[in-house]
């Protein structure tokens, strides 16, 4: 819990970005975009599908960031939103034949009324204590759907099986492919909603309470309620990312969404920079990839080797990747110059 | 209160009317009462402990009085919550500087407006031709204080780093942005140097006569509240000692001695 604790008490960690630096300039993302388009078509399906789990994990981490980031409330409980949202395609797709893509705005809306709900007894909780109930969330929710009365619907410790979908219109492209570009239409929607948001008169509200309840209060922002918004608008996203990601994995099962999971969204949250959302995709391919590499160092000792990984960025960029990004801008300025 | 009282141009914008403020059996605030006139600067001075914060801290809906009303153009302010007073016209700084430190000094002040503008989640997330319209009027009312205030070179900078005088300027600029009636002023001569001051005052004077802004002054500066007020109240232990322009309430005796402390003492 130190780590929390040290994130928590520490004002930089929350640190907001200035606004035009908490997007990518709009060549940045033209390359960006060319390469996710362009990639998969010269990869193996296993790649693509480690692709899409990035878009989705990525999807995850953005939504914690508007959370901690905008709104400065911290929550290692987004799990459980993800599990509902993924229970919840599944359960629409498998047991009432819905069609997958429909499967997805109701795992949304469900899960932003589950987070605007939660958000409303942690509106009397703040920093450590905040992250304290929410890990109680987190580590309630596999055993809420193991439950013999929701067995019917969730198939208690078994799990569901998800049927892949395929592409449509006869388009010629295998089921991860689709998967993949469904997947990277969806980010791309929901990346443009959460940047349009921060910017807005709502993001400033979010960012004025982070900064300064009081004051904002003195500005005629209604604190409680856009905290709770700010809870439902993570949810309602995670939960999105929850159902892509039982379509992309073909199952969903209690225990895929314990504290883990919550931990991991946290550590990709810290990892990609809190509060700057393009370093939310570096954060998803740092818990996507590194425990892999970690195992290619050392089988039996992976996960200290992971540890050791996360501390060596942690000590070296505490920042993530939106300092590497911020350093990179600086030398590319100064050679420019040269 | 009647059709014909209301109409009467001397009717106060703001009317403090005897209130009491208890923390747990200490009498914070003893049946205080005055007015306020449209236009006027009004000022509200004591020695440490006279009660003059707690007074600022019910008119800005802090804290909430044990008796007596405080009424904004005839209506009670007591009923509303804290974050809906800026929309009947009461803005305030803060005694230490409250600014949002990580966003700009534009963003700082564009939240000021949140109380004059609606949105909500989803027209905000799309950016809707009306939120796009509305973000355009609040972007040229923002450079228009900045202007004002010259502060338009660092509109940019985030305001963390900026000199104290220069964040007490974006704190104006921020109220101004909600186009108070009132203007709640908290000691906002701390931690300024006497140039500074000299300059605040000029600039207090300054926004009351160009945007018609009434101004209530907690200070503990004589200087400035003797050099700008038209009128000045002095509190001493939760009651009201004096009340009147700024030469009388000077040469008043019990003021005198509640600064000074009395002969006999």
């Amino acid at each position: 819990m130190s780590a929390v604790e040290e994130i928590a008490s520490q004002t930089p960690a929350v640190q907001a970005v200035p606004k035009r630096a908490m997007t990518l300039s709009a060549g940045t993302a033209f390359v960006i975009v060319l390469l996710l388009l362009v990639v998969p078509l010269f990869v193996k399906n296993f790649i693509i599908f480690q692709m899409t789990m990035l878009l989705i994990y990525g999807l995850a981490v953005l939504a914690l960031n508007i959370l901690t980031g905008g709104s400065g409330q911290f929550s290692l409980g987004n799990s459980a939103f993800y599990a509902i949202g993924a229970y919840t395609s599944a359960i629409l797709m498998e047991q009432y034949n819905v069609n997958y893509a429909l499967t997805l705005p109701v795992a949304g809306v469900i899960c932003f009324g589950a987070g605007f709900l939660f958000g409303q007894p942690a509106l009397r909780l703040s920093g450590v204590y905040l992250a304290l109930a929410t890990f109680a969330l987190a580590t309630a929710m596999p055993q809420i759907l193991k439950l013999g009365f929701f067995e019917h619907w969730t198939g208690g410790v078994q799990g569901l099986v998800v049927t892949k979908p395929d592409a449509p219109f006869g388009l010629p492209m295998s089921q991860d492919m689709w998967l993949y570009y469904f997947t990277l239409a969806i980010t791309i929607a929901i990346y443009v909603f959460s940047v349009n948001l921060l910017r807005s008169r709502s993001g400033r509200a979010f960012m004025a309470i982070r900064d300064n309840e009081i004051a904002a209060s003195a500005m005629g922002i209604d604190v409680a309620t856009y905290k709770t918004l700010a809870f439902g608008v993570s949810a309602g996203i995670t939960g999105v990312a929850g159902g892509l990601g039982a379509i992309a994995v073909q199952f969903v099962a209690p225990d895929s969404y314990t504290i883990t999971l919550a931990i991991s969204l946290f550590l990709g949250m810290v990892v990609g920079g809190v509060g700057w959302l393009p370093g939310s995709f570096v954060g998803s391919a740092f818990i996507i990839f590194v425990p892999n590499i970690a195992e290619g160092i050392s089988k039996g000792l992976s996960g200290a080797v992971f540890g050791v990984l996360l501390f060596l960025v942690i000590f070296l960029v505490p920042h993530g990747s939106r300092q590497v990004a911020m350093v990179a801008q600086q030398l590319l300025g100064k050679l420019r110059k040269n | 209160m009647t059709q014909a009282q209301l109409a009467q141009t001397d009717a106060p914008l703001l009317a403090v009317r005897d209130v009491s403020v208890v923390f747990g059996g200490i009498v914070a605030l003893n049946g205080v009462s005055f007015d306020m006139q449209k236009g006027q600067i009004l000022g509200l001075i004591g020695p440490n402990g006279a009660g003059k914060t707690t007074l600022f801290n019910c008119l800005s809906r802090l804290y909430q009085p044990s008796s007596g009303d405080i009424l904004m153009e005839g209506h009670s302010i007591l009923k509303r919550p804290p974050h809906r007073i800026a929309e009947i016209g009461i803005g305030r700084t803060f005694q230490n500087v409250a600014l949002f430190p990580n966003l700009s000094v534009l963003d700082n002040v564009r939240v000021g407006t949140h109380a004059r503008t609606s949105s909500d989640i989803i027209s905000d997330s799309l950016r809707l031709a009306w939120i796009r319209r509305s973000e355009t009027s609040v972007n040229t009312k923002v450079h228009e204080i900045l202007a004002y205030l010259n502060l338009e070179e660092v509109a940019h900078k985030t305001v963390s780093g900026l000199p104290f005088g220069t964040q007490k300027r974006v704190e104006l600029a921020r109220a101004l942005a909600a186009d108070p009636k009132i203007l709640l002023l908290d000691e906002p001569a701390g931690g300024l140097n006497h140039e500074e001051v000299h300059v605040l005052g000029d600039l207090i004077r300054r926004i009351r006569d160009d945007r018609h802004v009434t101004v209530l002054l907690v200070e503990h500066h004589m200087g400035l509240v003797m050099s700008i007020a038209d009128h000045v109240v002095a509190l001493n232990f939760g009651r009201k000692l004096a009340e009147g322009t700024p030469a009388q309430v000077q040469a008043d005796p019990d003021v005198i001695k509640a600064y000074l402390g009395s002969k006999d003492q």
